[in-house]
């Protein structure tokens, strides 16, 4: 433990720092994690499966071992701390509950655990199940309540024995996509009424976008990006990251100039486009890939009105109401996707008809390549 | 765990509504409902067909005609026909009147020609022999001579034969015996006999071995249930939790003695653990025990209780194992992150859960092993056989099959007895065997 570790770890409620997991000593599931989540905060790993963010909140919660490097929790090493001595609240994804007891008998078990009065047990419970808005359901046994219910059992469980840390692991995953909605929410107001640190995991892009004060993105064992949503949708910093969140338009080409923060891009598929550098990675001659939002490509701009402008051929049109979403062929990428707001006066789209599309230069990303 | 779990709650929706719905052909609804799932509901039955009929041929006619059998005993109708219905209605003081002596000297002279199976003369002094020791040679020495009575007084000229026809007591039996059905044989598989007088007594203490065997029976089987459980449960528990590759290697020697014969593997046993086997031979040479102190392991209950557990085990570890199989860790794991100990979340939490496994498996293993047959037959001795092994001997070298029935109705009572109890104590809607 490293004098200045122990000096960020003071700060950061929780640290990982340089972690590492392996579980078969021949792939490293988890590489190299670096992470400080400070109090209070809603902070989610995202990640598809298999990136290791899963392994990560499970080291944390002291189901795996770290194979290297030490997690703090509230400053202090907890590597050898066993899970039940870490007094962290935990939603699992098919959310565990008990099923030979009965919700209050559940909610109670944590507080039995710590040998607390059957009064005060009563009154904690009650809270909790109020809290969840389950209170008449104390009685009934969770596989007589709906996925909703169960779900909501689930938090009150975690939150019952007032941990300062929830950990949620895909709470939301076995719900319909209505109700994630609904307790997307929840979660997130009970996570701004009390205060308590969440780190919570998913594969699902806009449950992060929804929930979170800070999203990790994960993959391959690496952390790709760690931020804000908005900075995440709006400020990628690798292909992958402009990839997983939101929806994107990828071109790929060749860095033909660069200037200030800006570069020329050749395009494989015919003509130059001005783009925005990212991290000041792009030289002249190497490949990259763009980065462009569905959302920030204009159908025939004006002239001046956009810095790139190309042609491209109308695919498909689908009618979605307030927008209608085309694909569209450009610069050899028939998976162009723009969304033209149905706004009074626009002019109807033909399938087949070759239209201009445009876009300013730093809404167009030049990231690093990636894999055509 | 004192209820189920599951869905009590549902009834209440589906109450009938007041008035009878009517299809669109103003059939009532319901019967339009049941003609159209007829059709189905006829091929299912149809299915099931074959089973029926098996069912119905090798296991209730058979059950049926044992429980038949412990009461039914035709014996004396079928040897002494007219004597049966004469002396029915003797009212028992003295001796019967000298008719019935008539009648009884004529039906004895006619068995004695009689060659029909079942009808001859032995038969009959088998069944009374059952009742009085030793009846038999006053039967077959009386038949003889009866042919050669040919008037009366009939009384004195079978006085003449044999004194003991002056007891009351035989005549007692006998008109006991005449009768088609009895309790006699349930008494004497409870270790009871009616005395001289006709009244229900205890057999003589040197001569109860059935009440005893039967408890012996009964707690063995606990006994082997509570050490196949303590065996099995570590065992399915790493089955369970144990990597796809490891607990198939694992769950196939457990499965290997099952596919073995079982004689093999009884065999085996008695290689291993006799007194000059290998187990012995190790104790030995190793220096626990000296070679004239050898344990006896075998031909006792010792080797009964170690071979009957090692072949039921797999009966109370498949049970265990695919209960287990459907626990999810998250559970336990659930339980350490609200605080629990190891210890306690196991008690608490994966216990509880593992107890439809639990229940099945014991009873399953439990009603294998009070039934339990060839294994005591073949390593129990003298004192590890189990009642099984008697009810065998009744059946094929006494040959008193109705007692063999009367005992295997007992049998059958208590595993009923067990099964009541364990629907009381687990319900047996929460059994699971997999």
């Amino acid at each position: 433990m490293s004098a200045a570790g122990n000096q960020r770890a003071e700060e950061a409620f929780v640290r990982f720092d340089k972690v590492q997991k392996s579980y078969d000593g021949e792939i490293l599931v988890v590489k190299d994690l670096n992470l400080d989540i400070p109090k209070g905060e809603f902070l989610t790993m995202l990640g598809p499966s298999g990136s290791g963010k899963t392994t990560s909140l499970m080291m944390l919660a002291g189901f795996e071992p770290a194979t290297h490097g030490d997690i703090y929790l509230g400053g202090e090493s907890i590597n050898n701390v066993p899970p039940n001595k870490r007094g962290i609240g935990m939603v699992f994804q098919n959310y565990a509950l008990f099923p030979h007891m009965t919700v209050a008998e559940n909610l109670a078990f944590p507080l039995k655990v710590r040998k607390m009065g059957s009064a005060e047990i009563e009154t904690k419970v009650q809270r909790a199940l109020d809290m969840v808005e389950l209170g008449e359901m104390g009685g009934r046994r969770p596989a007589q309540l709906s996925g909703g219910q169960q779900q909501r059992v689930a938090v009150a469980r975690a939150l019952v024995f007032d941990p300062s840390l929830i950990l949620m692991d895909e709470p939301l995953g076995a719900l319909d996509k209505q109700l994630r909605e609904q307790m997307q929410y929840e979660i997130k107001h009970i996570h701004e009424n009390l205060g308590v640190t969440v780190v919570y995991v998913t594969h699902d892009q806009s449950e992060a976008l929804t929930m979170s004060d800070r999203i990790a993105v994960f993959n391959d064992g690496v952390i790709q990006q760690l931020s804000t949503p908005d900075d995440l949708y709006e400020r990628p910093q690798n292909s992958f990251v402009a990839q997983f969140i939101g929806e994107n338009n990828r071109l790929h080409g060749k860095v033909s100039g660069v200037s200030g923060d800006e570069c020329k891009v050749e395009l494989d598929g015919g003509g130059e486009i001005i783009a925005k550098t990212v991290n000041n990675t792009a030289t002249v001659g190497e490949r990259t890939t763009l980065s462009l939002r569905p959302e920030r490509v204009e159908i025939e701009p004006k002239k001046g009105q956009t810095d790139n402008t190309v042609t491209g051929e109308i695919k498909e049109l689908i009618y979605l109401g307030d927008h209608i979403r085309t694909r569209m062929e450009v610069a050899g990428n028939d998976e162009f996707i723009v969304k033209v707001p149905n706004s009074a006066g626009n002019k109807p789209l033909a399938e087949g008809a070759q239209v201009k599309v445009g876009w300013k230069a730093e809404d167009c990303r030049a990231l690093d390549p990636m894999a055509i | 765990m004192s209820d189920a779990a599951l869905g009590t709650n549902h009834s209440a929706n589906n109450g009938a509504a007041s008035e009878p719905l009517i299809a669109a052909d103003g059939i009532p609804l319901k019967q339009k409902l049941a003609k159209t799932t007829r059709r189905m509901k006829m091929q299912a039955f149809l299915l099931t067909v074959p089973l029926v009929l098996f069912l119905l041929v090798s296991f209730v006619l058979p059950i049926g005609q044992m429980l038949y059998r412990s009461v039914h005993n035709p014996t004396g109708s079928n040897v002494m026909p007219n004597f049966a219905v004469a002396i029915k209605n003797w009212d028992g003081q003295g001796l019967p009147s000298e008719e019935i002596f008539e009648v009884f000297v004529k039906d004895m002279a006619l068995a004695r020609k009689n060659r029909e199976v079942g009808k001859t003369i032995g038969n009959l002094a088998t069944r009374v022999n059952y009742e009085i020791p030793g009846a038999r040679s006053l039967f077959t020495k009386s038949a003889r001579r009866a042919g050669r009575i040919t008037e009366g007084p009939y009384k004195e000229a079978l006085f003449a034969i044999d004194k003991r026809w002056e007891n009351p007591h035989i005549w007692l039996t006998l008109q006991r015996v005449t009768k088609d059905f009895t309790a006699a044989f349930y008494l004497a598989a409870t270790d009871q006999k009616y005395d001289e007088a006709g009244n229900i007594v205890w057999a003589d203490e040197l001569y109860q071995i059935y009440l005893p065997i039967l408890w012996k029976t009964i707690w063995l089987s606990a006994l082997i249930t509570a050490l196949c459980f303590i065996i099995a449960y570590p065992v399915a528990y790493l089955l369970s939790t144990l990597p796809l590759r490891t607990s198939n290697l694992l769950m196939i020697l457990v499965l290997l003695p099952f596919w073995t014969s079982l004689l093999v593997r009884t065999s085996a046993w008695i290689a291993m653990l006799q007194t000059e086997g290998i187990i012995n031979n190790i104790f030995v040479y190793l220096g626990f025990i000296s070679d004239e102190n050898r344990i006896q392991m075998i031909y006792n209950m010792t080797g009964t209780v170690i071979a009957m557990v090692h072949i039921l085990l797999p009966f109370m570890i498949l049970p265990l194992y695919s209960v287990m199989k459907t626990i999810p860790p998250s559970y336990m794991r659930a339980a350490r992150s609200m605080g629990a100990s190891g210890t306690y979340s196991f008690v608490k939490v994966y216990f509880p859960q593992t107890v439809p496994g639990i229940a099945a498996g014991t009873l399953l293993v439990f009603i294998l092993a009070i039934g339990y047959y060839i294994t005591p037959a073949l390593v129990g001795g003298n004192d590890g056989l189990l009642i099984s092994n008697l009810i065998a001997d009744h059946i094929k070298k006494t040959l008193n099959w109705s007692l063999g029935a009367a005992l295997g109705t007992i049998l059958l009572t208590v595993v009923l007895i067990f099964y009541w109890l364990y629907n009381k104590l687990v319900g047996v809607d929460n059994l699971k065997f997999g």
